[in-house]
């Protein structure tokens, strides 16, 4: 199969993930999009490292999942703190810098 | 001797300090202490005058540097003195008639609080008045010149707690200062001509000089002169500085330093010799105020601003004398000195009435006083006859002399100044006569004062007569020692020179003319004020003797030239202030608020539209990037 397919999903899901965070409010989804917008990345990153014979993009996309896996955690944390005062996860009511 | 001319300075310089940073416990001793200082002084400058009369005429001149002032590289303005025979002459009127007065004063302000500080300002006085004269250059003259002004000042306004005071001290400074701008003007020109301010190099060298540039300098000199000496167009202030205490316009506003115009321009001379065109001006201020002063007088009814007028016309002729060049300038500082007798006391004599009438200034209250005040009666009797010049007192020499020169200029001109010179004289007989008849005789019209007291005239202590009669001695017998042989022509002569003008008529016929004109004037007064009984209030009088009692309109044109002229200019130029300069600053404001206004919106606190942002900002880079490639 030729790798270049692969790169033409990468853009697919990078196109839906951008699309995601720019239209929806919900802070869970947005945040969701943006792990799809990685991922993305990490497959363009992979499908090089196949493309150029080496492991670059495949070292690269470790950097990606470990950075991700932490913004995930520190993510994830300020949104239940905010659904929990607000009982809301609209990002249009968390307009302002003060809880 | 060259020591003594510092101490002779330095002594009033001196009291002034004492007395001003003294504090109270001079309040008893500070009149008596600046009395002796100004005393000391006078005899400094007598012994300086005996050492002087002992050196043959050429080498008379005295000069001395006291210290460097301000040396910076090629520039140097030193303090130093020039002691001739013109500031000698000036330092025994300044320091003679100032110590009299400051004897006077002892007995005047007896009665005031703030006598001390009176006196400080009084020594302050005399010490700028005498660093005027013997400055040996412009800058320090200049010094003393702003001295001069500033005690002025202060004595003027010196019952400021009196608002009319307050405003005439104002009014003097003011118009001083217009004065006092053209001083400085002509000595920067002196400096950019000469590269110095000595009067030694810039008076000898005075014709090297474009005579353009030299008639710059001269009526910027005159307007200076015009300003310190009341002259026509900035003399509105003198009336008004009658305000001050009675001996300060004695001293400063009659003897001294409102002849420091005519010494100004008798010291530059040479300046005036060279440049004819500003000569005229010169004259022509003379001539027109001499009469301005004389007509003012005539139609006063307090009797300082009577005796004001007459200051200003009498300070009239000396500029006229002093216009007329080397024909001119010996009689103008001679009818100086004798005038600084003669009106001096006259003012002495007007203070020592007020004194014995509960400071009533107003001669149609008067009537009848002579019985009443023998001495001041006598001693101003006398002035006035010297001032109308009286055959054998000093005017009838001093006066007579300048009205001669005024013919002796020659030609139209010569006619024109000598018939002012003629007018004045009967003008002055008869606003002079009318004084003396208002005050001293007719029947009594004393009115009760303020708190209804009804005044009792009684002669002044010893300390205020015994300087009238000095004074009246001066009026009687100086003019006749100046002329007997030419004593004071030949004494004058070797610094301002002199040189015999041709009159069209003689000297005798002037005299005669003289005396005419003088019968004429005394005889006009008596018809009107010694054979009729004098009506306490004024009467409404004709056009004339309206408009010269608002002392001829020169306030009403003051306030509608300048002030009102002034205010429209301001006016004027706070309206392209407030549309033009702050229409640019606001625009300004405005434009960049406006655009912040708009940039604000795109700051709306949604996150999905910052990502737009963000997202837009990455195509275009990505875009720009590929297009870079691509060409």
């Amino acid at each position: 199969m030729n790798p270049v397919n692969y790169l033409y999903l990468a853009a697919l899901l990078f196109t839906i993930g951008a699309a995601g965070v720019l239209i929806r409010r919900n802070a869970i989804v947005i945040f969701m999009c943006v792990e799809l917008m990685l991922n993305a990345c990490n497959l363009a990153f992979v499908t090089f490292a196949r493309l150029h014979g080496n492991l670059d993009g495949q070292i690269i996309a470790f950097f990606t999942m470990v950075v991700a896996a932490a913004e995930v955690v520190v993510g994830l944390a300020i949104i239940v703190t905010i659904f929990r005062s607000r009982h809301s996860a609209s990002v249009d009511d968390a307009g302002l810098l003060k809880l | 001797m060259e020591n003594l001319i510092g101490l002779l300075v330095l002594a009033p310089l001196l009291g002034a300090g004492v007395l001003l940073c003294g504090g109270r416990r001079l309040d008893r001793s500070g009149p008596w202490l600046g009395t002796l200082l100004a005393a000391v002084s006078f005899a400094l400058g007598v012994v300086l005058f005996a050492d002087m009369l002992g050196k043959g005429g050429e080498e008379r001149a005295l000069d001395v540097t006291v210290f460097q002032w301000v040396p910076v590289g090629g520039f140097r303005a030193d303090v130093g003195f020039h002691l001739d025979q013109l500031s000698m002459t000036f330092v025994l009127l300044i320091t003679g008639v100032g110590s009299l007065i400051h004897l006077y004063s002892v007995g005047y302000m007896a009665h005031d609080e703030r006598k001390r500080r009176f006196f400080g300002y009084l020594n302050l006085f005399l010490a700028a008045m005498l660093l005027l004269v013997l400055a040996d250059n412009y800058l320090l003259l200049y010094v003393g010149w702003e001295g001069v002004g500033l005690a002025s000042y202060l004595l003027i306004g010196f019952w400021q707690h009196k608002p009319s005071a307050a405003t005439a001290a104002k009014k003097a400074f003011l118009v001083n200062r217009v004065g006092d701008m053209g001083l400085s003007i002509a000595i920067m020109l002196l400096f950019t001509t000469f590269g110095t301010f000595a009067f030694d190099p810039v008076l000898t060298r005075a014709t090297d000089a474009g005579e353009g540039k030299l008639t710059a300098v001269a009526l910027m000199l005159l307007l200076a002169a015009c300003g310190k000496s009341a002259q026509v167009p900035l003399q509105s202030w003198l009336g008004d500085a009658m305000e001050g205490p009675t001996p300060v316009s004695a001293l400063i506003h009659a003897a001294t330093m409102v002849t420091a115009g005519v010494y100004l321009i008798t010291r530059s001379g040479a300046v005036f010799d060279a440049a004819p065109d500003a000569q005229t001006a010169v004259v022509t201020v003379g001539a027109v105020t001499l009469l301005f002063g004389a007509i003012v007088g005539c139609a006063k009814d307090d009797i300082k601003k009577a005796l004001a007028g007459s200051t200003m016309s009498q300070i009239g002729y000396m500029i006229l004398a002093a216009g007329l060049g080397p024909i001119g300038y010996v009689f103008a500082i001679m009818h100086l000195v004798t005038h600084g007798f003669f009106k001096a006391g006259l003012f002495l004599g007007a203070g020592s009435v007020m004194h014995g009438m509960n400071d009533e200034v107003d001669m149609r209250r008067y009537g009848g006083l002579r019985t009443y005040m023998p001495v001041t009666f006598v001693t101003f009797g006398l002035g006035y006859l010297a001032i109308i010049g009286f055959p054998g007192l000093s005017g009838f020499f001093s006066k007579d002399k300048i009205i001669e020169a005024a013919f002796a200029k020659g030609g139209t001109e010569g006619w024109i100044l000598g018939g002012a010179a003629l007018l004045g004289a009967a003008i002055t007989a008869y606003y002079m006569t009318r004084v003396m008849l208002l005050t001293f005789f007719g029947e009594k019209r004393w009115q009760p004062d303020a708190e209804g007291e009804m005044p009792h005239p009684h002669e002044s202590p010893r300390t205020m007569t015994v300087p009238m009669i000095v004074l009246a001695f001066g009026s009687v017998f100086a003019g006749g020692l100046f002329s007997i042989n030419d004593t004071f022509l030949k004494w004058l002569e070797p610094v301002t020179g002199h040189e015999e003008g041709h009159s069209p008529v003689s000297a005798l016929t002037v005299t005669a003319a003289t005396m005419v004109v003088l019968v004429i004037g005394v005889a006009i007064a008596w018809a009107q004020y010694g054979r009729r009984p004098v009506p306490v209030t004024a009467p409404r009088g004709s056009l004339l003797t309206r408009a010269a009692r608002r002392d001829l309109l020169q306030d009403d044109f003051n306030h509608v030239v300048l002030v009102r002229g002034g205010e429209h200019l301001t006016r004027s130029l706070v309206y392209v202030d407030h549309s033009l300069v702050d229409g640019v600053v606001n625009g300004t404001a405005a434009s960049v608020g406006g655009l912040s206004g708009r940039m604000r919106k795109l700051q709306n606190g949604y996150a999905r539209s910052y990502a737009v942002s963000m997202f837009g900002g990455a195509a275009v880079l990505i875009a720009a990037t590929l297009l870079m490639r691509a060409v």
